[in-house]
């Protein structure tokens, strides 16, 4: 392949890296709600889900309980669908508990524009009235254009805004790792 | 995959790649129809038409229900109520809605080939809810919501379509989508019914309703249109009920667990016993349940800006 063709790939986290950002993010949620009671993670598809079921994990062998868990598909969300010309295929929401009163941490791969989030927390809304949404995310690499900050980041990541960061995941099939990707 | 087509106008053209990717995204929507909440953003602003040419309350309700639950404005156009009356061709009648910045058109029309027609007139998306004798493709695809959503897989399924066949635009929806997922379709009904060269279509034709009910899983019974009668068609209404009307003894006939489906409305003691109708094998209502989620769904595939 020739380099013309072959986008740059930088590898900013492997393995070991991710699972000690989740393992630090697992041990903040439970100090900053003092524990899991009425605690709820909410996964962002497809990246968040996966990292939100790893938190879960993380959080049972830290303090052996469990944390009822949701997946969320914001496309119906989106602020950009009456723009598009072809409509993005649905995943399905499942969020089997209710939220109602429950303390959510939301759980994203990236967080880039806010603009995810914001979808988000309206799906979420939508679903009852938590007594809180909090954000979880991976990768943090700047340049919102909301009014949205998280409060558990595994990586605050400069970047440019042409640059792409990728968050590879087992559970997709890949091997654990973050890269940026140069135009 | 994403939907690339303007209009839904009739199920006979579709992959099974597209009629997969109907089915998939109506499940995101059930899942909103059992929210407290059953309501979604997704077309905000988007203004959907329902024009019908025929009486109907069930169809046009299910795809009111749809739009709002998407956030859409719907207007609800009957000709009795409209300019149509005084002579306005179908065409000028859509040019004039589609003046208005409709999105989506829903077009229910007594003549076979009105939505195609449409669609090639105006700008916006046009959904058939039911052309004359043709297709009625939303009913199809609840009808294989419903089928699916009963944990049966299409291939080698075995499905008996029962009753006036050759007027029957949900019977040709079904057995377009149905051949295409690799079922095994039975037509069943008095010669008199049955379309000339129907098999070409890759299906059986049963005259003896208790013969074509071996082994099949999936009875789908329709509606005797009895303003029909008195049109050499059949005898007598009792006649036909006792050659082709579902009893539960005839149910018996038919693999454990078949499934009941009918579009509705039914009549009673006629095509479908009253004790079928409201027994567990039926999933009349689970087809009406579901019929709202499926427009949902092909409501927002469509919703692409044009």
């Amino acid at each position: 392949m020739s380099s013309g063709e072959r986008q740059a790939e930088r590898l900013v986290m492997d393995a070991g890296d991710i699972a000690r950002a989740v393992t630090r993010i697992a041990h903040e949620i439970l100090e900053r709600n003092k524990g899991v009671q009425a605690l709820g993670l909410v996964g962002i598809r497809t990246g968040g889900v996966h990292l939100a079921y790893r938190l879960v994990k993380r959080i049972q062998e830290i303090e052996s309980a469990s944390v009822p868990i949701g997946e969320l598909d914001i496309t119906l969300y989106r602020d950009d669908l009456s723009l598009r010309k072809e409509q993005p295929v649905l995943r399905k929401t499942s969020v089997p508990f209710d939220i109602s009163d429950r303390i959510i941490v939301l759980v994203d791969d990236v967080l880039f524009t806010g603009r995810t989030i914001r979808a988000a927390m309206d799906g979420l809304i939508d679903l009852g009235r938590p007594a809180e949404i909090q954000l979880a995310v991976l990768v943090d690499r700047g340049h919102r254009q909301l009014p949205i900050k998280a409060n558990y980041i595994g990586k605050n990541l400069p970047t440019s805004r042409e640059e792409k960061v990728q968050v590879m995941l087992e559970e997709a099939g890949e091997d654990d790792r973050v890269v940026i990707l140069k135009p | 995959m994403s939907l690339k087509r303007k209009d839904l106008l009739s199920l006979a053209p579709l992959s099974v790649e597209e009629i997969r990717l109907m089915l998939e995204t109506a499940d995101s929507f059930k899942e909103v129809t059992g929210r407290d909440i059953k309501k979604v953003p997704a077309l905000r602003g988007r203004t959907v038409v329902n024009l019908f040419f025929e009486p109907s309350t069930r169809t046009r309700t299910s795809f009111e229900l749809a739009a709002k639950r998407l956030s859409a404005d719907v207007i609800n156009f009957s000709p009795s109520s409209s300019s149509v009356v005084k002579g306005e061709t179908l065409l000028d009648t859509a040019r004039n809605i589609e003046a208005m910045q409709a999105d989506i058109i829903v077009l229910r029309h007594p003549s076979a080939g009105a939505a195609e027609a449409l669609a090639r007139g105006v700008k916006s998306s046009v959904i058939n809810a039911g052309d004359g004798w043709h297709e009625h493709p939303t009913q199809g695809l609840l009808d294989l919501y419903t089928i699916r959503e009963r944990g049966l897989s299409f291939e080698g399924l075995r499905v008996a379509i029962v009753g006036d066949v050759a007027h029957s635009r949900v019977a040709r929806s079904n057995i377009h989508a149905l051949v295409k997922l690799g079922a095994e379709v039975r037509l069943v009904g008095p010669p008199t019914m049955m379309p000339f060269g129907v098999e070409k279509l890759g299906v059986g034709v049963y005259y003896d309703f208790d013969e074509a009910l071996r082994g099949v899983q999936v009875i789908m019974m329709l509606r005797l249109q009895l303003e029909r009668q008195g049109k050499a068609l059949f005898p007598t209404i009792r006649e036909y009920a006792r050659l082709y009307g579902l009893t539960g003894e005839r149910v018996k006939l038919a693999e454990p667990g078949v499934i009941v489906m009918h579009p509705g409305p039914i009549n009673r003691g006629v095509e479908i016993a009253p004790e079928v109708a409201d027994s567990l094998s039926s999933v009349i209502l689970d087809q009406v349940a579901n019929g709202v989620a499926v427009r949902m769904g092909i409501l927002y595939l469509l919703s692409g800006a044009n």
